[in-house]
């Protein structure tokens, strides 16, 4: 839709109407009202990181600057093993998300498959659907036939929500590509494979790293699922942090909270440079 | 295959029928889907008609009792408070984040990118790290108090958290990214030149905000309702830590029924219940979204 504009040059050009004054009050208000919300937004999260230098524990106020909270952190023993359980589910679940989400979104943006509607709905289930509900109906799959509680079953539930954003991810790259691409590829004598392996999948580079990222912190955060589906063995952070919140004030949760912040903050900045590449 | 092949079909690629190896490699995910969302969601179906032994088990039979349960004034006013709660919590988010997301999708490019980092971050960071600032903002020896006892203005701390409000609060700060984005969504496809025409037909900033803009980015709100409305219903992490016990919603007793209670027919019966609640609202505003954009 190109819209009609009147040459510049024209002589008898009326002069540009001024706003009403009711419009610019209105932008200035939902600026202001913007900064607001930001500050809402904003102000807990940076007191939290604020207050993890404080050498009181917890008190208004300020009574120096320490990392003690973060080396105590370091020396807690249950804190330092979920954390490694967490890293090792989100490496194992963001690695099956991929596959999963890469494969099926080539697969169904390639070929015409029968009942590709409703794979497709069956797809977007899992990211809409409720965690608690997923939580318990595996938890009841898992009792069910009997499997036992633990990383295994953590891994699954972590997939099972994850790899939906991978595929989701990766067919908006898909729907950006030449298919001029892959029929030059067969042309010159590639087989299917080769042409996925050699020319689509260095294509869907950016879109792949964006969707693991994705799928790595929402792993990495993941409570809900994982409450039902863990044993005490696969105790993740996310766990270990619900019970300390729960008990009550802890420093050493905010000097964790500012890792986790600063973590998220990377991401989100990666992520915009993965996007800027993307559109390339 | 021909160039003109593709020509004829412009929108979307030359896709081809699959083949038995294309079948294979698409199985292990649709057999994930199905093992693993449809199968336990059948099962729960099923749970919910049964009976529990008295050390937790469950005995396979029919019954209706379970639902019958969830009948009970109990159940059906934590029911109804959950909605109530959650309702409140997107309305709220509407109310604080539509403006917001309207500024920044009529702000120039630069300043959007950067207005929308400043969005992901929250979008992006664990509900459980902000719900725990939160926590030592608002408890009884937390930032909040100490701040008003250090200016004289309360003597005695007051009790913050664990009450209605600080679960209202947990939940609109938890979910009101969710709400901004998809309404950003919209509202960045709005076409302004119908704002301008409803401005050069005479109707003021509210006129045109309430018959052109609002429908026009209902989409955007429906979509924001389906990401914080449901979700907010079965939430119990928040709930739990800035409620404590004192205002249970629907997540809390369906936990409880799996956790402590052990009464999975229970809990199924609550689930199956709550499902039919997120599939309503999904078809109502889906239907909504589709009759808007017709």
């Amino acid at each position: 839709m190109k819209k009609c504009t009147l040459p510049t040059a024209f002589p008898f050009q009326a002069p540009r109407p001024r706003l009403p004054s009711g419009i610019v009050l209105l932008h200035r208000t939902l600026g202001f009202w913007t900064a607001l919300v930001f500050g809402f937004l904003y102000l807990p999260i940076v007191i939290l990181v604020v207050y993890s230098f404080n050498a009181s524990r917890l008190n208004i106020l300020w009574a120096g600057f320490t990392l003690d909270w973060y080396v105590r952190l370091l020396e807690n023993g249950p804190i330092i093993r979920a954390a490694k359980n967490s890293l090792i589910i989100a490496s194992i679940s963001t690695l099956l998300a991929v596959i999963l989400g890469t494969v099926g979104a080539w697969l169904l943006h390639r070929y015409r498959f029968r009942l590709a509607r409703s794979i497709q709905t069956l797809v977007a289930i899992p990211m809409v659907m409720p965690e608690i509900l997923m939580g318990i109906s595996l938890l009841i799959l898992f009792a069910t036939i009997g499997f036992n509680l633990g990383f295994t079953t953590v891994i699954i539930g972590h997939v099972t929500f994850s790899f939906p954003f991978v595929l989701v991810a990766v067919q908006a790259r898909l729907q950006g590509l030449d298919p001029a691409l892959e029929e030059a590829a067969l042309d010159l004598g590639a087989t299917p494979l080769q042409s996925f392996w050699f020319v689509i999948l260095p294509c869907l580079r950016p879109a792949i790293v964006a969707g693991a990222l994705m799928a790595f912190t929402l792993s990495m955060d993941e409570l809900i699922v994982t409450f039902f589906t863990r044993s005490a063995a696969s105790t993740t952070l996310p766990i270990q942090v619900f019970g300390l919140a729960r008990v009550g004030l802890n420093p050493m949760l905010n000097a964790l909270s500012a890792v986790f912040i600063l973590a998220t903050v990377a991401f989100v900045l990666f992520s915009a440079y993965l996007r800027k590449l993307n559109h390339r | 295959m021909s160039a003109d092949a593709s020509a004829a079909v412009p929108s979307g690629p030359d896709r081809r029928p699959p083949g038995w190896r294309a079948w294979a490699l698409l199985a292990p995910m649709v057999l994930w889907l199905l093992l693993f969302v449809v199968v336990p969601a059948a099962i729960l179906f099923v749970y919910s008609f049964c009976e529990r032994d008295e050390v937790g088990g469950v005995i396979f039979t029919f019954t209706w009792e379970n639902y019958q349960r969830v009948l009970d004034p109990v159940y059906l006013r934590i029911f109804l408070r959950s909605i109530g709660y959650a309702g409140l919590t997107t309305l709220l988010c509407v109310v604080l984040g539509y403006p917001v997301a309207y500024y920044i999708a009529r702000a120039g490019e630069q300043r959007r990118n950067q207005l929308l980092l400043l969005v992901m971050v929250p979008f992006w960071t664990s509900f459980l790290i902000r719900t725990y600032a939160w926590i030592t903002i608002l408890k009884q020896e937390g930032l909040l108090n100490g701040l008003l006892q250090s200016l004289h203005l309360t003597v005695t701390p007051l009790s913050l958290l664990y009450t209605p409000t600080a679960v209202v609060i947990g939940l609109v700060y938890a979910y009101l990214p969710f709400m901004i984005l998809p309404i950003y969504g919209s509202a960045e496809k709005l076409d302004h030149a119908l704002v301008e025409a409803a401005y050069d037909l005479g109707a003021g900033p509210l006129r045109a905000f309430s018959s052109v803009i609002i429908p026009l980015t209902m989409p955007g709100i429906a979509a924001g309702t389906l990401l914080v409305f449901v979700p907010a219903i079965g939430m119990f992490a928040i709930t739990d830590l800035m409620g404590g016990a004192k205002v249970p919603m629907i997540g809390n007793v369906i936990q409880n029924q799996f956790m402590q209670a052990r009464d999975w027919p229970f809990g199924a019966a609550l689930g199956v219940v709550f499902m039919l609640m997120f599939a309503l609202t999904y078809v109502l505003l889906q239907r909504r979204g589709a009759r808007l954009a017709a």
